[in-house]
């Protein structure tokens, strides 16, 4: 047995521009354990729905995280839709399931270029971040902003996207999917990356249902649980299924990232050439009263909003449980074992967003 | 067939366009739906403050009797709200973003409606 040293990760990491901070108990160059802390970048947006009636907070709570930030609002607004009982309208729900879904292709792209860059290839990380822009561009041109979109409102979307735009979106995605095509094959098939990531960390079925993991995370351990088969906006009446792989290993983590890349595109093609004309939003009238809890689906994982409303303009509590924090023990369970050099790749295989995870 | 990719890659990279813009001589272009600064049309707007009130960063103050809209650019998001509520269509945003300032004391543009000027 080697000696034990406690070694500090982050808060400041090169390879990580988010905050979490690891206390890695080491023996030599193997990881037995590790302390998480978390709480450096608390902001008390929880606390805001006291001082903001509930449409302003529609742009606070999307300002939780920079890169999930439509889903965080749409979650937002279903929950006050909920509280109100609202039914919104079919085009609005296929607008939001649409601007979703390109948040899931950016997000993804995003994540497999901090991952190419996690091992030192640098040039795949580009490519896979200029691949990227074209689908920001798709952000701009449809609602104004390449990050934070502003879009949804209680009762619907503030803009529509006419259907001329619709069809070019498809016609940029067939492009970025071509290209994305190049990019994904190095992830999959390129030895030298396989050397980095098949057999690391594995998370196995059992341990990932025990901790409670979400989102990619869980799937990569051949966990079938989407919360987009929930229904929610336009899902139920789309054509799809969890993806799915078995290993728990990081290369499975990466298919499942990979493949849901190419569900994402396929499913805004069926959103494109199903979406019905009509209505963007309903009015809204009076102050909500009541509770509610809504769960989507994140690029990251399952992420649960709890609101209770007391009649008046301003909530009386909120809560966003993100996908992040149920991640953190998944992590937990895959370090041990782990050389400290493969630290940040695991640590990058759940996808951290910790400015979510404390808001 | 590894040849095949790393000749491919190599001719693309030789004779193809450069992947990034080139920024300083080629603007990039905004969209219409873009948001940028937000601009008053001080003529058609009746100071009643609505977009003062919605504004989430508390960004906006909106003063009746001397006629004045004060935006502090530094703290607006530019969330859009204000453009949305506004009911006599005054505020707009621009087709390009807010310039970075170095000096605080710029942070604050003032617009005045007409009547005040021509006391003034």
């Amino acid at each position: 047995m080697g000696e034990r040293t406690i070694i500090p990760f982050g808060p400041q990491h090169p390879v990580l521009p988010e905050p979490l901070h690891l206390d890695l108990i080491l023996e030599d160059e193997k990881v037995v354990g590790a302390v998480p802390s978390i709480g450096f970048v608390h902001r008390g947006l929880e606390k805001l729905v006291e001082k903001r009636d509930f449409h302003e907070m529609m742009y606070v709570i999307e300002r939780v995280c920079g890169i999930c930030s439509f889903i965080h609002g749409q979650g937002y607004v279903q929950t006050i839709e909920g509280i109100f009982g609202l039914e919104i309208p079919d085009r609005a729900k296929f607008l939001r399931t649409i601007w979703a879904e390109l948040s899931r292709v950016h997000s993804h792209l995003l994540w497999l270029g901090l991952m190419a860059d996690a091992y030192g290839f640098e040039s795949l990380f580009m490519h896979c971040w200029r691949v990227r822009e074209k689908v920001l561009d798709i952000f701009e041109e449809t609602t104004g902003g390449r990050v934070i979109f502003s879009v949804c409102k209680v009762g619907g979307v503030w803009k529509d996207i006419d259907n001329e735009t619709l069809k070019r979106i498809v016609e940029v995605l067939n492009v970025v999917e071509q290209e994305s095509k190049a990019l994904t094959d190095v992830f999959i098939k390129d030895f030298t990356v396989q050397k980095r990531t098949r057999g690391v960390g594995v998370l196995s079925y059992q341990d990932a249902i025990d901790v409670g993991a979400v989102g990619p995370t869980l799937r990569g351990s051949g966990v079938a649980m989407d919360l987009r088969k929930l229904g929610y906006a336009a899902y139920g009446e789309l054509n799809f299924e969890p993806i799915v792989e078995k290993d728990g290993d990081c290369y499975a983590r990466t298919i499942v990232r990979v493949r849901e890349l190419y569900q994402s595109i396929d499913l805004i093609r069926q959103c494109v050439s199903k979406i019905p004309d009509g209505e963007i939003e309903v009015k809204v009238k009076g102050n909500p009263k009541g509770e509610y809890v809504s769960r989507l689906e994140q690029p990251r994982g399952q992420v649960v909003y709890y609101g209770r409303a007391n009649g008046t303009k301003y909530l009386e509590r909120f809560r966003v449980r993100t996908p992040t924090f149920a991640n953190i023990p998944a992590l937990l369970k895959m370090l041990p074992g782990a050389d400290l050099a493969d630290v940040p790749l695991l640590a990058l295989t759940i996808d951290p967003c910790i400015s979510c995870t404390e808001r | 067939m590894a040849f095949n990719v790393i000749g491919k890659t190599v001719m693309k990279s030789l004779f193809g366009k450069p992947a990034t813009a080139m920024y300083p001589v080629i603007k990039n272009e905004f969209y219409p739906n873009t948001r940028g600064n937000i601009e008053v049309a001080i003529d058609k707007c009746n100071f009643c403050g609505l977009c003062s009130r919605r504004c989430p960063a508390g960004a906006i103050e909106v003063s009746k009797p001397d006629k004045k809209w004060e935006i502090d650019r530094t703290r607006c998001i530019v969330c859009n709200f204000c453009v949305q509520v506004c009911a006599r269509d005054s505020l707009s945003t621009q087709r390009h973003y807010t310039v970075p300032m170095t000096d605080k004391s710029k942070r604050i543009s003032t617009s005045y409606g007409q009547t005040v000027q021509e006391d003034a």
